[in-house]
């Protein structure tokens, strides 16, 4: 069997907008029946970017995430179909029948991923296909060939050598908001979580300096996980659970530890904090 | 029933015979053409003569030797594919853009015969005109004035980036053109550069790359050596080697992997930054030169500098060290001082001095491909003279220790010569592909920053040639408008029309535009874009794909020879017509040889040739014919020049770190193939911290020191005019367009929310703005905002509250290509279109510099309600 899917790295990603771009390329104004109808001029993105801003000045994090159709195992659209013009193709691949699933609106509103989006125009649903219509003549969706950096990766999961199977073993197997239920077959590798980070620094007299090397540690209901400041006395852990009460430990040499509750409310930036 | 090329139905009788058939075959089935943009090369689908795909180059993956790089037991090749810049998958909306200017229009209150009211160019509409009258209307005036006031009297100027090719770009057939008349050029200024053509030129030489260092084979040498990189001002993911594409964003992915470190110095988190992550570390405007002073304070204090390397390989020191110890003024530049002026805190400048001096360090200073705002403000050349100075001290060119914008330098084949569009034997008008190279007999020039102050209120001085890199001293002839025994201008002839959204206090342009000193103005573009509409004449080009031509991706040679081994991939693409020119659209060859016909020298402008004979031509010259005959190049549509197998790298400054010979292939090097190829090409041949040439020719400069200093800005934070405006603007290159070009005219652009965020339908340009500055001011995140100083009524862009700038700066990108007034015509009106670059002083860099500034710029913001 081929089940066709797709890995995003967010930790690769630029945020460039190419995949973006190359998608509406290929599918504004051009059919590609049995495939797909031509996207409208506008209002349609297939492949859309988020760009995720975490934290703070000076500490600020940005994050894009590519969001394309998320080929659900249990996809609703399917489900809000009529007459079965919602399928997944001998390919893995989720379609909408361009040429019979007029009228149907249903299918766009099933989506809680926001990526089928209603045509008024020619009264149909419209979504990625995974550029179905160029498998077929073997070549590459689109997205994927634009990606200056490989952070989309695309192949057949049922093959474990395959790009895709080698992306989820090696931790590309996060799901895109688990909370919605549907088993996405996409997934990712580093979406944005929380993060807490800080500066360590010593006063020598008048002059403050930042401080190396120093020890700091993570408690909370996971792992403990441990770091140590770089050379601007910052350290940070990122990957963390919202909501969640952490103890943090920070140890230098010759000063008193120094421990502090921190909750992951929002992404926490402590500051300054000046060893005594 | 079928459908012809031009889309109307056909119907065929019933028995067809076998040649229609074939024709039908042809209309009907689906062609690919190869081509090339500024950012990459392409295969474009036609079908029924209509573009319906553009995607980056589908070469034959047997076409493809990658190189490979060792380095701590890993491999590092790239893939065989071109990584093309993303707007240029956007080609096909650009070309069938509803912005293109689709027929010949003369303005309708203008009569070349009667009333020319130029006070309403920019207000008044057009109206269609044939070609034949338009062509008689502005032949006949390019005589008319040259015989009224001589040839001095025309001038005109080209934009830059908007199209591909060496037959095609724009120093061919527009200057084989003007050379053959006679006309007034326009000096151009490195305006993304300035501070190293006009600074660090006179430190470490490399004019003949207007103060870039070459970048031979510093990929390898990074990923091997280097430890630490400090990108300064420098944001090389959105600026992209300026045509190389993404081909590079995989070397910093690489070197992000091997957990190289790295360090971000910019008002703004740029999108390298968010991409690489590492520390930023955010100055305020106008101080990266103390910043950079401080570090050699560090230095100096703590023993940590290449004592040996300043003792054999450079100049002057004593004099630079005497000025960071505070022995000539009382004023050490210590950290704690750089942290009053720059607002970092004294403790990262300390660390960050220690780290490079600890560390194998490259410095990714903002030059070109880099772009960032230090080199583009008042003393520019002070922070880029510091950048080398800086690398000096650490021995700069030693393994792992250069200058390096991370867009250039991949292993690369230079045996092999083609011309580029800014080579001489790349230009219809010099090259030695033509049988005539006219030359163009008038003396008097302009200078593009400066083009309305000169037009309007001459007389106008100034000092260099601009865009100069032939020598040193090139840059300090003084020239003045009008020049002795020529005319003021008369007759404007813009070819493009960029300048609202990329020169600086771009209102100017407008009044100079409504001057009736100026009794003609033509423009003759694809697009309607800034200044199109102050024309009297407007005529419709066509683009790269709807003619013939050829080229080299990722370089035009010239002053950046081998720009191109910013490509994972070298390779000359034969730009196929893909379409015949839309609407009523031509070449500009063909539009200017027209007019070379009316005005009696036709024939020694063409020379009978085609642009495909001109293409071939050039193709002919090259070494290209060594390697693939034209009739296959001319089929396949490129030639890959692989690197060979038993390469040799040769990486940049290596040489004179060592002090021997020049053994890389930069051509421009003077010195190279003579006995002083072991030196650099300043007066003394070394790194000089007290500069020869600047002590020469201005030994009293206060303002451009012999050794470089740290000045106030003339516009900065301590300006008493930060009491009226406190915000600083940061107008860097843009990300999502290439400079104006691709905003506008490719809808989908106004998708992507960092290029433009749509409020009630209108897609606005985006400012950026710290938490804090916005709450002081009651903005909230996608408010409509008013940027605005004394130069500029006011420039609205959408609000985005970010904590990516810090605070007293607000981000903008230059480069709009919408300039929108409300009110049209009208030179103060408020733009609505995101011209930036309306706010931005003329001054220049400083006394005897004539760069461009516009990161020197304070304004205040506020909600707009309209």
């Amino acid at each position: 069997m081929t089940k066709f899917t797709m890995t995003v790295d967010v930790d690769k990603c630029t945020g460039c907008y190419a995949c973006f771009l190359a998608c509406r390329d290929e599918f504004k104004g051009n059919d590609y029946l049995p495939h797909s109808a031509a996207q409208p001029d506008s209002g349609q993105n297939w492949i859309r970017v988020e760009e995720t801003e975490r934290g703070s000045f000076p500490k600020v994090k940005i994050s894009y995430t590519p969001i394309m159709c998320q080929q659900c195992e249990d996809a609703p659209c399917i489900d809000a179909a009529s007459d079965g013009v919602v399928y997944r193709n001998e390919e893995g691949i989720v379609l909408i029948d361009p040429e019979k699933a007029q009228g149907q609106k249903a299918i766009a509103e099933s989506c809680p991923y926001g990526v089928i989006f209603w045509n008024e125009e020619k009264n149909l649903a419209q979504k990625c296909t995974f550029c179905s219509h160029l498998l077929s003549k073997d070549e590459q969706p689109r997205c994927f060939e634009a990606c200056p950096v490989s952070a989309i990766q695309f192949g057949d999961l049922d093959d474990a050598n395959s790009a895709v199977s080698k992306a989820r073993a090696a931790g590309a197997d996060e799901q895109l908001n688990p909370e919605f239920g549907l088993n996405p077959v996409v997934s990712y590798a580093s979406l944005p979580k929380k993060f807490i980070t800080g500066e360590v620094v010593i006063k020598n007299g008048d002059t403050e300096e930042c401080l190396a090397g120093v020890g700091v540690v993570l408690k909370g209901s996971e792992q403990e996980q441990s770091t140590v400041t770089d050379t601007f006395g910052d350290f940070e852990f990122d990957g963390l659970t919202a909501d969640t009460d952490y103890t943090l430990i920070i140890s230098a040499d010759g000063h008193p530890p120094i421990e502090q509750t921190v909750t992951t409310e929002s992404d926490v930036n402590l500051g300054v904090i000046e060893l005594g | 029933m079928v459908r012809s090329t031009i889309g109307r139905r056909v119907d065929f009788p019933g028995t067809m015979s076998a040649e229609i058939l074939s024709q039908m075959e042809l209309f009907m089935a689906e062609h690919t053409y190869t081509n090339l943009t500024n950012a990459g090369p392409v295969s474009v689908t036609v079908r029924d003569d209509k573009i319906i795909r553009v995607r980056p180059l589908a070469a034959d993956p047997d076409d493809f030797k990658p190189w490979s790089i060792e380095a701590d037991g890993k491999t590092y090749s790239p893939p065989k594919k071109f990584n093309i810049s993303p707007f240029a998958f956007g080609e096909r909306e650009r070309i069938y853009s509803e912005n293109r200017i689709k027929y010949p229009m003369k303005r309708v209150d203008f009569d070349p015969n009667g009333e020319r009211n130029p006070q309403n160019r920019g207000k008044s509409e057009f109206e269609r005109i044939s070609w034949d009258e338009a062509l008689d209307i502005v032949s006949g005036e390019l005589k008319r004035v040259s015989d009224t006031y001589g040839p001095s009297a025309v001038s005109g100027m080209t934009s830059s980036h908007h199209n591909w090719g060496i037959v095609g770009y724009k120093m061919g057939p527009f200057w084989r053109f003007f050379n053959q008349l006679g006309y007034t050029p326009v000096f151009d200024n490195p305006d993304s550069w300035e501070g190293w053509h006009w600074g660090a030129t006179h430190t470490y030489g490399f004019y003949w790359r207007l103060g870039m260092p070459e970048q031979y084979d510093l990929l390898e040498d990074s990923l091997k050596n280097a430890e630490m990189i400090v990108y300064w001002s420098n944001d090389p993911d959105s600026t992209r080697g300026i045509y190389t594409g993404q081909d590079s964003a995989i070397w910093r992915q690489w070197l992000k992997e091997k957990d190289v470190e790295m360090v971000f110095i910019d008002p703004f988190q740029n999108y390298t930054a968010t991409a690489m992550e590492g520390k930023w570390i955010a100055p305020r405007i106008g101080t990266d030169t103390a910043m950079a002073l401080s570090i050699a304070y560090v230095w100096l204090t703590e023993g940590t500098y290449d004592k040996v390397y300043i003792e054999s390989r450079t100049v002057g020191f004593d004099n630079f060290k005497d000025y960071v110890l505070g022995s000539t003024d009382n004023k050490p530049k210590t950290p704690e001082w750089a942290s009053q002026e720059s607002g970092v805190p004294a403790r990262m400048i300390t660390a960050l001095a220690r780290q490079w001096a600890k560390k194998r360090t490259v410095l990714s200073a903002g030059a070109r491909g880099g772009e960032g705002g230090a080199c583009r403000q008042a003393f520019g050349t002070e922070w880029a003279r510091l950048m080398v100075l800086l690398q000096a001290m650490q021995g700069l060119g030693k393994p792992g220790v250069s200058i390096w914008g991370t867009t250039m330098g991949a292993p690369f084949d230079a045996s092999i010569w083609f011309p580029g569009y800014a080579d001489p034997d790349g230009r219809m008008s010099t090259s030695k592909a033509a049988d005539r190279r006219p030359e163009n007999p008038t003396p008097q020039r302009l200078y593009r920053p400066d083009v309305p102050d000169a037009i309007l209120n001459p007389p106008y001085s100034w000092l260099g040639e601009g865009f100069c890199g032939q020598s040193l001293e090139q840059q300090f002839i003084p020239y003045t408008y009008p020049a002795e025994g020529c005319s003021e201008i008369k007759l404007w002839y813009r070819y493009g029309g960029s300048f609202m959204g990329t020169m600086n206090d771009t209102t100017k342009w407008v009044d100079m535009y409504q001057s009736p000193k100026l009794e003609f103005v033509v423009n003759q573009d694809c697009w309607w874009q800034s200044e199109t509409k102050m024309a009297d004449i407007i005529l419709p080009a066509c683009t790269h794909m709807e003619r013939e031509d050829l080229g080299e991706w990722g370089t035009g040679n010239g002053y950046t020879q081998h720009a191109s081994n910013g490509c994972n991939f070298r390779v000359i693409v034969r730009q196929q017509k893909c379409i015949e020119p839309l609407w009523e659209s031509k070449s500009d060859y063909d539009i200017f040889s027209e007019l070379a016909e009316r005005l009696g020298f036709g024939d020694d402008f063409t020379e009978g040739k085609t642009d495909k004979d001109w293409a071939k031509a050039f193709f002919e010259i090259s070494d290209l014919p060594d390697h693939i005959s034209w009739e296959e190049f001319d089929k396949k549509g490129y030639y890959i020049i692989n690197v060979p197998d038993e390469y040799e790298p040769t990486p940049s400054l290596r040489w004179f770190a060592e002090d021997r010979n020049c053994d890389t292939p930069d051509l421009g090097n003077p010195k190279r193939t003579t006995n002083e190829a072991a030196q650099l090409g300043t007066y003394s041949g070394k790194i000089e911290f007290t500069s020869e040439s600047l002590s020469e020719h201005f030994p009293d400069d206060e303002e451009r020191p012999v050794s470089p200093r740290y000045i106030d800005s003339w516009e900065g934070h301590k300006s008493p005019l930060a009491d009226k405006y406190p915000l600083q603007l940061l107008s860097p290159h843009p990300r999502f367009s290439f400079h104006t070009h691709y905003d506008k005219h490719t809808p989908s652009l106004d998708d992507i929310p960092g290029h433009r965020i749509k409020i009630d339908g209108y897609a606005y340009w985006p400012a950026r703005i710290n938490p804090e500055d916005a709450a002081e001011r009651g903005i909230k995140d996608g408010d409509i905002v008013k940027l605005y100083n004394d130069r500029s009524a006011g420039v609205l862009c959408a609000a985005v509250i970010t904590g990516r700038v810090r605070p007293g700066i607000i981000h903008a990108y230059a480069s709009s290509g919408v300039y929108d007034p409300l009110e049209p015509g009208e030179p103060n009106s408020i733009d609505r279109g995101g011209c930036v670059a309306m706010l931005t002083p003329t001054k220049l860099m400083s006394k005897n510099v004539p760069g461009m500034a516009p990161n020197s710029c304070l304004i205040e913001i506020e909600r707009w309600e309209a």
